[in-house]
């Protein structure tokens, strides 16, 4: 098990270094000089000195990078150079209202999910089961942006009981904070509720048939019983894997919402400034969100590894 | 584990299968039968329903330019906002453009990007797929690792941020497209192919003296093709997702070219939603349908030929 968490963590140490230097050469995608796309109207010569200094442009390219980088280690995301804002300053901002929607959308798709696949497991293919599975297959061909778009026009046009934009901080009001997360929150989990599901369900169902479960059955325990209390743990890693690959996922689906809703999070302020041509704060968002990624899915293995007997063996 | 798993190294989050990189949706619409289901014998009306009305869709839009629909530019004054009619099949927006024509103009979008994207990618990820399958060694485990590095970064993310640096046209949004879903399909054909590698009739052909070139051509070949189309299906449908949630942002093609996702932003636009949800509507129907029809493709395709329900 050391071994492999060992494993796992050199993994993720190259691999946001390759993201690191992908993230970095970004800037040198840009047609033409760098320096006048990134400046855009600001291009005064303090700006410029200033970014010269900060991109390091007049050195070798690999001097470029390790510049960038120990930047980068020391909290300096850089600077927009059209707002004068610290990118690490957006993304503190930013990044809270990103964690509240996921962590409404998720912990709605499990309330949700799981129940519904213990009763489709516990009569495989009788009504309710073909139902649910029918019904979340269809749900898997509904993208995120559809499914906003229909709950804005139906609770939000139609019977107006939640705002259609804009966020209110917890710590201003709690109460419209929870009202103007619930339908981007209900968006997100849609998604993830048909995912949780068919993993669960078909997870559950295979479980059903090990040995153990036909001796308990044997005992004389009640089918919900078993379902319950033997099959629904082992079964359940499965879907804490479903959920580490579904969170990463999310973090971008969780653009479109915010962008709609206008939810002054992460997505929201890194489309911003892509259409006003922030460069710098584009590339610091990016950095962020791709980092964060790869540190959720390395979390999620990892505690898949601490908790599942058979991958600990491995 | 649920079926469809053709995983060769065994990582906590490659318990969904060796398709668990990054996206989920693959893995849920993989997990359909459950072990001990028996396998299908045919692939059912379901599938040839879904391919039929694909081939109307793909066939509307690659005939856009010679169909009796009007342009899908055309500002017609007199008619702003109208509902389903004679004149305007599915109505107008609220500039008084033909939805109909929008979408099936739109649609060319989207199903360009979908299908050109994964055809190249499915060109380049299988080939050394099956290359690195058969033939292992150095050249296995630096694609291999590759792949694991390509799949690490979210595909709207990347798509998005790379975008916005190198600039976005058609071509360009293909090309990213592709280059996301290459690893995926290298992932799953190089496990496909591993699985075959070692059999009876693999063996025998080597013993007869086959060159490599054959025995790939002949022997792998044949038995990986159904589970990479029906994998490749599903990318087609994640690619589609994709293009119309940036088109959504307004970040796929140019307007006023028109793409379905941007076509649902149109109708969210300016109290549009109130006035006429139909401009929102009918490409959100029309993308479910689509999306569904590839998905039940993928589905029945893997419910057939799937590898492992048939060595069962």
């Amino acid at each position: 098990m050391g071994r492999y968490i060992a494993k796992r963590l050199i993994q993720l140490v190259a691999i946001t270094f390759i993201l690191s230097i992908g993230v970095f050469m970004l800037v040198h995608l840009l047609p033409g000089d760098p320096t006048l796309a990134i400046l855009g109207p600001n291009d005064t010569p303090t700006a410029r000195h200033e970014l010269l200094a900060q991109l390091g442009l007049n050195k070798s390219l690999p001097q470029q990078y390790w510049t960038w980088l120990t930047n980068v280690f020391s909290g300096n995301l850089g600077k927009s150079f059209l707002t004068g804002q610290t990118v690490a300053n957006a993304v503190a901002v930013a990044l809270p209202i990103d964690l509240e929607l996921i962590l409404f959308s998720q912990v709605m798709a499990i309330v949700v999910a799981v129940p519904l696949a213990l009763l489709a497991a516990r009569r495989p293919n009788r009504v309710l089961d073909r139902l649910a599975t029918t019904t979340s297959f269809g749900m898997l061909s509904i993208p995120t942006f559809v499914v906003a778009v229909l709950l804005v026009l139906v609770f939000a046009v139609q019977f107006h009981a939640f705002p259609a934009t804009g966020y209110v901080r917890f710590s201003t009001d709690p109460v419209q904070n929870v009202r103007s997360v619930i339908l981007p929150s209900v968006a997100l989990a849609f998604g993830s509720i048909a995912i949780y599901y068919r993993l669960l369900r078909a997870d559950l169902i295979a479980t059903m048939q090990e040995d153990y479960i036909t001796m308990a059955r044997s005992k004389g325990l009640s089918a919900t019983y078993v379902l319950t209390r033997h099959a629904l743990r082992p079964s359940s890693f499965t879907l804490l894997a479903g959920a580490g690959i579904s969170i990463g996922s999310l973090f971008t689906g969780a653009f479109v919402v915010e962008v709609l809703f206008q939810l002054p999070g992460i997505g929201y302020q890194l489309v911003n400034a892509i259409f006003a041509r922030d460069y710098l704060m584009v590339q610091g968002m990016a950095l962020v969100a791709a980092v964060f990624y790869l540190v959720i899915n390395f979390g999620v293995d990892f505690l898949l590894t601490v908790l599942d007997p058979r991958v600990r063996r491995a | 584990m649920p079926d469809g798993v053709t995983a060769d190294v065994v990582a906590p989050t490659e318990l969904l299968g060796a398709d668990a990189g990054s996206e989920s949706v693959i893995v849920a619409a993989r997990a359909t039968t459950a072990p001990g289901e028996a396998p299908r014998r045919t692939l059912g009306p379901l599938f040839w329903i879904s391919l039929g009305w694909m081939s109307l869709l793909v066939l509307l839009a690659v005939l856009a330019p010679v169909l009796p629909i009007k342009s899908p530019t055309y500002q017609d004054y007199t008619a702003v906002n109208i509902g389903p009619s004679v004149h305007h099949l599915l109505g107008t927006d609220d500039l008084g453009r033909d939805l109909l024509s929008r979408i099936i103009w739109g649609s060319r979008v989207s199903l360009t990007i979908g299908f050109a994207s994964v055809a190249l990618g499915l060109l380049v990820g299988g080939s050394l797929g099956l290359l690195a399958g058969l033939r292992g060694g150095f050249g296995d485990t630096v694609l291999n690792a590759g792949s694991f590095v390509l799949l690490a970064f979210p595909p709207l993310l990347a798509i998005l941020v790379i975008e916005a640096f190198w600039g976005r046209s058609l071509w360009k949004l293909t090309v990213m497209f592709a280059f996301i879903a290459a690893p995926q399909l290298f992932r799953v054909v190089r496990a496909t192919t591993l699985s075959f590698a070692d059999r009876e009739f693999v063996t025998a052909a080597r013993t007869m003296g086959a060159r490599t070139g054959r025995i790939l051509r002949r022997e792998i070949l044949p038995n990986v093709l159904p589970a990479a189309v029906s994998f490749a299906l599903l990318g087609v449908a994640i690619a589609i997702i994709v293009e119309g949630s940036l088109a959504f942002l307004g970040l796929s093609i140019q307007l006023p070219v028109a793409s379905l996702g941007n076509i649902v932003n149109a109708g969210v636009q300016n109290d549009n939603l109130q006035l006429n949800p139909y401009i929102a509507l009918w490409p959100a129907l029309y993308i479910f349908l689509l999306l569904t029809s590839l998905n039940l493709m993928a589905d029945r395709l893997r419910g057939r030929y799937d590898v492992r329900e048939i060595k069962l």
